[in-house]
């Protein structure tokens, strides 16, 4: 019983990663921009709020310096793919690819830095229900913050003026170029917004959740997280839903090696990247059902008057 | 004001001029990188651009390392110019090194040198099923193939872990993580003696024919690009895309496979944890900076070659990171990109006030963008 509290504990902690990523990727592909360059971004992020931390000490600087590295190697690509109009695909490859060189090489002089214990998070009373507590309570506060970014991003989709631009955007930049509103801009603004997401996710990656720096350790989240967004059919809940079940899965190969199961490491390694295959295969099987619920102008430039 | 402007029809010229100028941009920005980690901007240029050619040895190494990337973005190109965004070439190349090294340990002392063309053949076949599941994927269920074929490398990498962790662990080889050497008669034949240059880099150069051939010259390959730039046209003209979509991901990932069994009968001779040595990511730089182009490939795929070498030399005299590869890759492709769009616009400068309306409605040309003012 004090095991799965514990499993379920990972899991949430594992979901954040996720749940940041897939939720700064949702309100760049709701604006109709798909950035393939969210492992890039997250790695820069995660070596940048690791050099934060070791630094200074503090966490939420920690935090604000991914979020930074997020949103200025986005503002990159953003530049290239809005006001230059080049292919958001290749253009993307080429951030992660920079993205995971260039962590490399400003991360070698991190690889034997070490960050000092942090205090461990409780929430009073709450904290000390049994079971309940262990698995729910005594979370990083990012964990909560998450899921209030998911709470105001469906708000500010659903029931706010600004977001139904966002979204009329996605769906059709022509007749929103046609109403007035400054279609680049605002996919511009959308496209930095989520990169300081993806750093969230990077730095939390680096200093809550391994927390420690290795090359190339963001070992496909960024990829899965882009995959997450059309499982979750571009809605904020069940994105951070899908993040949870990912995370679940992702912590289930050390719950499986703990419990003793004979199989060997590299099998349950895998399981979070067929988990991904599979549950694409099973959400994209019916072509109608994604095309109904995908923004409309997702991946294809907006050039007025070209 | 600075303003993009359509040109009415792409550059030819722009087109050949942008990898040029991504270079030269590239090279600033690592002039500025060296200066600013305190190291001489020279030596940094000649470590990456003079000592990869300096010597006969040299050239022989840049040839060898420009092998897989030659083979593995000649497929690529088929892909991108079909509009298939297969950018798991690196779990096919690992697939096709396991497929080879299977093959290899069949041989024993009697096998004849013959047995090498098995063992590619072996390679071959494994990148190739690799790539089908991700075309059987995106054909039956409609599954985006970037991210199948990206998660794809991940299981192909712990696939290889555990062969060489498990049952294909070399038993008199101290524990170490890795297969037997394979015998000599399933490497390909070295060129000179002194050299590790083998025969593999006349396979690349015959693929570049083969390629130009396939792409520029048969109906099959002019089908795949009419599917590419124009869908609907090609659907029109009754070009099966689901065929255009298999004969891409299993001629790039047969190529990819092609790429990892030259190395395991070439330079490496066994299977280790180190196969996935990145040139699958590296091939799609080289596929796009030789503008998807089988002869331009054969130029990007040296260039790309000499910044693998020019970071390990960088590593060992200059004392710095060679992970300095994977971000002058990176940066390349990036100002490539960038370069890329003077191909169907031009650069203008405009007055900050925009033009009346009246004026710019006068102006009839398709390409006038005046209407917007909206510039930057």
């Amino acid at each position: 019983m004090e095991s799965f509290a514990l499993l379920l504990a990972a899991t949430l902690s594992a979901g954040t990663v996720l749940a940041f990523a897939a939720l700064g990727l949702l309100i760049n592909e709701r604006a109709g921009i798909v950035n393939l360059g969210a492992e890039g971004m997250m790695l820069v992020a995660a070596i940048a709020g690791y050099a934060t931390a070791v630094h200074t000490g503090n966490d939420w600087l920690a935090f604000a310096g991914g979020a930074a590295a997020g949103a200025l190697l986005a503002a990159a690509f953003g530049v290239l793919v809005i006001w230059l109009n080049t292919n958001q695909y290749a253009t993307g490859l080429a951030l992660s690819l920079f993205g995971s060189g260039f962590a490399a090489f400003v991360g070698i002089r991190y690889t034997q830095e070490k960050l000092t214990e942090r205090p461990n998070f409780h929430i009073p009373g709450l904290a000390e229900i049994p079971f309940i507590g262990p698995a729910f309570f005594r979370q990083h506060p990012m964990v909560y913050i998450a899921i209030g970014l998911t709470i105001a991003l469906a708000w500010f989709l659903y029931r706010s003026r600004a977001g139904l631009v966002l979204r009329s955007i996605g769906e059709s930049p022509e007749s929103a170029h046609a109403l007035g509103y400054p279609v680049r801009r605002i996919r511009m603004l959308a496209v930095v917004v989520g990169g300081a997401c993806c750093g969230l996710s990077g730095a939390y990656i680096s200093v809550v959740y391994t927390p420690l720096w290795v090359e190339g350790m963001v070992a496909g989240k960024g990829w899965i997280a882009l995959a997450l967004t059309t499982f979750a059919t571009w809605r904020p809940a069940r994105v951070l839903l899908g993040a949870y079940l990912f995370g679940g899965v992702t912590m289930l190969q050390f719950f499986l090696q703990g419990e003793g199961v004979q199989i060997p490491s590299q099998f349950l390694t895998m399981m979070p990247y067929l988990a991904t295959i599979i549950v694409l295969v099973l959400i994209s099987r019916n072509a109608t059902f994604i095309r109904i619920n995908m923004p409309a102008s997702i991946g294809k430039p907006f050039f007025p008057g070209s | 004001m600075l303003k993009l402007e359509a040109r009415p029809e792409a550059s030819k010229m722009m087109s050949v001029m942008s990898p040029v100028l991504a270079l030269a941009i590239t090279v600033v920005i690592g002039t500025a990188l060296f200066v600013m980690l305190g190291k001489d901007p020279f030596r940094g240029l000649y470590v990456f651009f003079v000592e990869p050619v300096k010597s006969l040895y040299a050239l022989t190494e840049l040839a060898m390392k420009a092998t897989p990337l030659i083979l593995i973005a000649l497929g690529l190109a088929v892909c991108f110019r079909s509009n298939v965004w297969n950018i798991g070439a690196e779990g096919q190349y690992v697939i096709g090194a396991v497929f080879a090294s299977g093959a290899a340990m069949t041989a024993d002392k009697g096998t004849g040198h013959w047995f090498v063309i098995v063992v590619l053949l072996a390679a071959v076949a494994g990148g190739m099923l690799w790539a089908a599941i991700v075309a059987l994927l995106r054909d039956r269920f409609n599954a985006n193939e970037i991210l199948v074929s990206l998660m794809l490398v991940y299981v192909a990498d712990q696939v290889l872990g555990y062969l060489v962790y498990g049952p294909w662990k070399d038993p008199a080889g101290y524990n170490f993580p890795q297969t037997i050497t394979f015998l000599k008669s399933t490497q390909m034949p070295k060129l000179f003696s002194g050299f590790r240059l083998n025969g593999g880099v006349f396979v690349a150069l015959l693929a570049v024919a083969a390629f130009w051939v396939l792409l520029f010259r048969t109906y099959a390959g002019f089908q795949l690009q009419v599917g590419g730039l124009a869908p609907a046209a090609a659907r029109y003209a009754g070009f099966s895309s689901r065929k255009a979509l298999w004969t891409a991901l299993l001629l790039s990932g047969g190529m990819a496979g092609l790429a990892g069994g030259l190395e395991i009968a070439g330079p490496l001779g066994q299977l280790t944890p180190y196969v996935p040595a990145g040139y699958g990511f590296a091939a799609i730089i080289v596929a796009f900076v030789g503008r998807l182009h089988p002869v331009g490939i054969v130029f990007s795929a040296i260039l790309m070659s000499m910044f693998y070498i020019g970071g390990e030399l960088a590593q060992s005299r200059l004392g710095l990171p060679k992970s300095l590869t994977g971000v002058f890759q990176g940066l390349l492709l990036f100002t490539l990109l960038a370069c890329d769009t003077l191909i169907h616009y031009r650069i203008r400068w405009q007055a900050a006030r925009p033009l009346p309306k009246s004026t710019s409605a006068t102006i009839t040309s398709k390409a006038s963008t005046a209407t917007t003012g909206k510039g930057a």
